[in-house]
């Protein structure tokens, strides 16, 4: 018998900040997360020397790491985390420095993400990513993440009856919550019409179910619910947290990921069930994955995501609000930062911080994580359920 | 089904030719060995000796047990054909000249799935058996092709890109006076060259190749030497521009080690033809057919050399002869080299002793040119780097490979009473 985890209890996550993003930046990945790590602590009235724990995610700090951007930023933390995990880096990063706080490890950390986007960044990222993706994938195409998540849509459609429409509803659904996040990158409206008549990508993938990789960065902090209610600020409540990776290895192609192995846990932690989730935030770099997550995450059965998509109203107002800000595919995918976009946005639709992407009353949310194609698949995955712990 | 490759054009001097442009060439050493076996036609994985579990990508580890002793195995290349997608941009230009482009996800039967080039002939959802092949940059590609052939599948794009078939391709062979070379003239024409061109030293003696090639359509007898630097400079002066294959079959051989010639002649001959001859065909027309490799349907693709298989070691029967081969091969390694990044291939073929009169004493078997001409056209089709022809050259390659020392003394016996 495997010991259960112990709660999260008396962890605040608070000061959300969002820096907005920018299609291209001649600024560097350092840059970035000044800029956010600066956003979170002005806004809990913090000084850098007030943190003592600092965890990154980040993939365009080379040569640098967390190590390096210390002493860049003048921080002396006690705590250090450095989180390769892009897409899946944001409950990785936090259920870590709940632990930290919990354990008296650490008093404030400050959780953030960034990159830069160089004009030839995309490119020298991917001809870097990873050693099986070099020697087994690139050479087919050189078609990146794009022929990677072509391959597991083409083969979940013909699994369980998905259209191309019923992607374009996710992406359509995302594009009206854009409209109303002031920083996402994706200002004008998307129509379905023009979703299923967009220039091919790598079939079936078009242009609008591909993200526009761009700069920016997020950033929050972690401390006790003292410390936070000590300084007057809304905070969220973290009821659980799970990751895990290279799960399900022996599917041939990736049709569910790793959440399903732990999701009735993070129920169960969390005191709720799917039924009490007022809005979700997928990891959404291509829309066949957040259905994906739909699925694996209890709101349906495996194989009923496009049924559930159809018969749901996926924007703020509607009866299953999901990627309140636009998501990565209407906001922008800011390299790791992509992997904090719906965090930073469930901490602040908790606390009542969302302005013009509130869900009317949202008090638990849901965030879930995915990441890293390795070789032909995602290997990462992670989710959290956040809870108000105190409003603005 | 694929359309028969149809002849290209003439080309217009005036347009811009494509340059060279490669796909990826960056691997792990592990994945060097998938590339050394596809320079030989093989479909080999990684197996782990500990448990057996057949490991794709390359690895340092097993998968299933951690184990390190991963073995590389001929395994079957049969799988199933799991999805698919036409990749119609990329940030990589060679692939980006060449959109759409197929590629998909192949369970193998052995086990792993891999990611792969894809026919244009296969099906959706179809079984399907797949190829380990070379591309532009020399490195390990794997292809699925359909289970059953087709006419014309050699020139389904994806496929020819990964070959240096003679269809349609202009082909320089060296030296009419080797006995191989009418074989492998008929072999290339079959196999649909447009020309062969043929290099005659000495055009005023007669030899016993000349009615052969005399009688066969598209072939162009050509005055060359390659002991000649300006023989050979001119006859890339006329043809190195449309020369698409090189095939040097040029060869001087006489029996013998060192103590049984009196002096270094045969050796300079030996030499003057088998390695600086070599040197001199690559001066002359390397440039050229390195600017040409993204020509289209009759680009430049292969450059052949013929070596003897004692180039790997030495056997003192034709101990001059064999050193002289021995420092062919090496200089053909720094061709690959220095071709790599063109795209050009260096295709050696490890001949065993020939039929003819100079291995008269040795005895059976022997190669016949008509086995070299097959070993010839089956590389180019496969787009091999090493091929080995004849069973003498086989147990060579093994001897070798097994235990270089070991053959050397093998070869090295002295005789009695001596
Ligand atoms: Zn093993």
């Amino acid at each position: 018998m495997v010991k259960a985890r112990q709660n999260y209890d008396g962890v605040a996550i608070t000061a959300p900040f969002s820096m907005p993003y920018q299609r291209y930046s001649i600024d560097t990945a350092h840059w970035w997360i000044a800029k956010a790590l600066r956003g979170s602590l002005t806004a809990a009235n913090l000084k850098p020397s007030d943190l003592d724990g600092f965890s990154v995610a980040s993939f365009t700090l080379f040569p640098d790491s967390a190590v390096g951007l210390t002493q860049h930023l003048g921080l002396c933390p006690r705590w250090l985390d450095h989180i390769p995990m892009g897409g899946a880096s944001a409950s990785v990063a936090l259920r870590r420095a709940a632990r930290a706080v919990q354990a008296g490890d650490a008093n404030i950390v400050a959780c953030v993400a960034g990159d830069t986007n160089h004009i030839d960044s995309f490119r020298n990222m991917l001809s870097s990513f990873s050693r099986f993706a070099q020697d087994a994938s690139y050479p087919y195409g050189y078609g990146g993440p794009n022929a990677n998540f072509a391959l597991l849509t083409d083969r979940y459609m013909k699994e369980y009856g998905a259209t191309r429409e019923d992607f374009g509803h996710i992406c359509v659904a995302q594009r009206d919550n854009a409209l109303r996040y002031q920083n996402a990158v994706m200002k004008k409206p998307l129509t379905l019409e023009q979703y299923m008549s967009a220039r091919p990508i790598a079939d079936p993938i078009a242009l609008f179910d591909c993200v526009m990789p761009c700069a920016g960065s997020e950033c929050f902090l972690v401390m006790s619910e003292d410390e936070a209610a000590k300084r007057n600020l809304p905070y969220a409540m973290l009821g659980g947290a799970i990751e895990r990776h290279n799960a399900h290895s022996e599917d041939d192609i990736q049709l569910r990921g790793g959440w399903t192995m732990d999701i009735d846990e993070l129920y169960a932690m969390s005191n709720c069930t799917p039924d009490d989730i007022d809005l979700l935030q997928t990891y959404d770099d291509y829309p066949v994955i957040s259905m994906m997550q739909i699925e694996d995450l209890g709101f349906c059965a495996k194989g009923e995501g496009p049924e559930f998509v159809r018969s749901h109203d996926l924007t703020i107002d509607g009866d299953f609000p999901h990627n309140t800000s636009g998501g990565q595919l209407s906001a922008g995918q800011a390299g790791a930062a992509g992997g904090y976009i719906g965090m930073v946005e469930a901490i602040r639709q908790v606390t009542g911080t969302a302005g013009g992407t509130q869900v009317k009353n949202a008090s638990i949310a849901m965030i879930s994580g995915f990441g890293m194609i390795n070789y032909d698949r995602g290997v990462c995955t992670s989710a959290s359920i956040l809870k108000t712990g105190a409003r603005a | 089904m694929t359309e028969p490759l149809t002849f290209p054009p003439k080309k217009d001097p005036q347009k811009r030719s494509a340059t060279p442009t490669r796909p990826p060439e960056a691997r792990s050493r592990a994945s060097l060995a998938l590339t050394a076996a596809a320079a030989e036609g093989r479909f080999a994985l990684q197996v782990c000796d500990e448990c057996q579990i057949v490991q794709y990508p390359p690895r340092d580890a097993c998968m299933n047990c951690i184990g390190t002793d991963l073995r590389w195995n001929d395994v079957s290349p049969k799988g199933h054909l799991l999805a698919e997608t036409t990749v119609q941009t990329s940030t990589k230009l060679f692939f980006r000249e060449r959109a759409p482009w197929r590629m998909g996800s192949v369970k193998l039967d052995v086990g792993p799935l891999i990611l792969c080039h894809i026919h244009g002939d296969c099906t959706r959802d179809s079984a399907v058996k797949v190829l380990n092949r070379l591309d532009k940059s020399g490195q390990a590609v794997l292809i699925a092709i359909p289970l059953e052939r087709s006419d014309h599948m050699d020139d389904d794009p994806q496929l020819r890109a990964l070959s240096a078939h003679p269809k349609h391709r202009r082909i320089l062979i060296t030296d009419a006076w080797n006995p191989n070379t009418p074989a492998l003239a008929r072999a290339l024409l079959d196999a649909g060259a447009a020309t062969v061109f043929v290099g005659e030293a000495e055009s005023w003696r007669p030899h016993p190749n000349r009615d052969a090639l005399a009688s066969m359509a598209n072939v162009e007898v050509l005055p060359l030497d390659v002991t000649d630097t300006s023989s050979v400079q001119k006859l890339a002066g006329e043809i190195g521009g449309k020369t698409d294959i090189l095939i040097n079959n040029a060869r001087f051989l006489r029996p013998g080690g060192v103590l049984s010639r009196g002096d270094t002649g045969f050796a300079r001959d030996e030499m003057e033809v088998n390695y600086l001859g070599l040197m001199r065909l690559a001066q002359a027309f390397g440039p050229g057919m390195c600017a040409r490799t993204a020509d289209g349907v009759n680009s430049a693709a292969a450059w052949v050399n013929i070596l003897s298989a004692y180039a790997l070691s030495n056997t003192p029967e034709y101990g001059c002869y064999s050193a002289s081969n021995a420092a062919t091969y090496s200089l053909s390694q720094s061709l690959r080299g220095e071709f790599r990044s063109s795209g050009l291939r260096v295709m050696n073929v490890f001949v065993g002793p020939t039929e003819d009169d100079w291995h008269a004493p040795l005895p059976p078997p022997k190669v016949l040119p008509q086995s070299v001409a097959r070993s010839v056209l089956d590389g180019l089709n496969d787009g091999l780097e090493d091929v080995w022809c004849g069973d003498i050259a086989k147990d060579i390659r093994d001897r070798w490979r097994k235990n270089a020392k070991v053959l050397e003394r093998e070869m090295t016996f002295g005789s009695d009473g001596a």
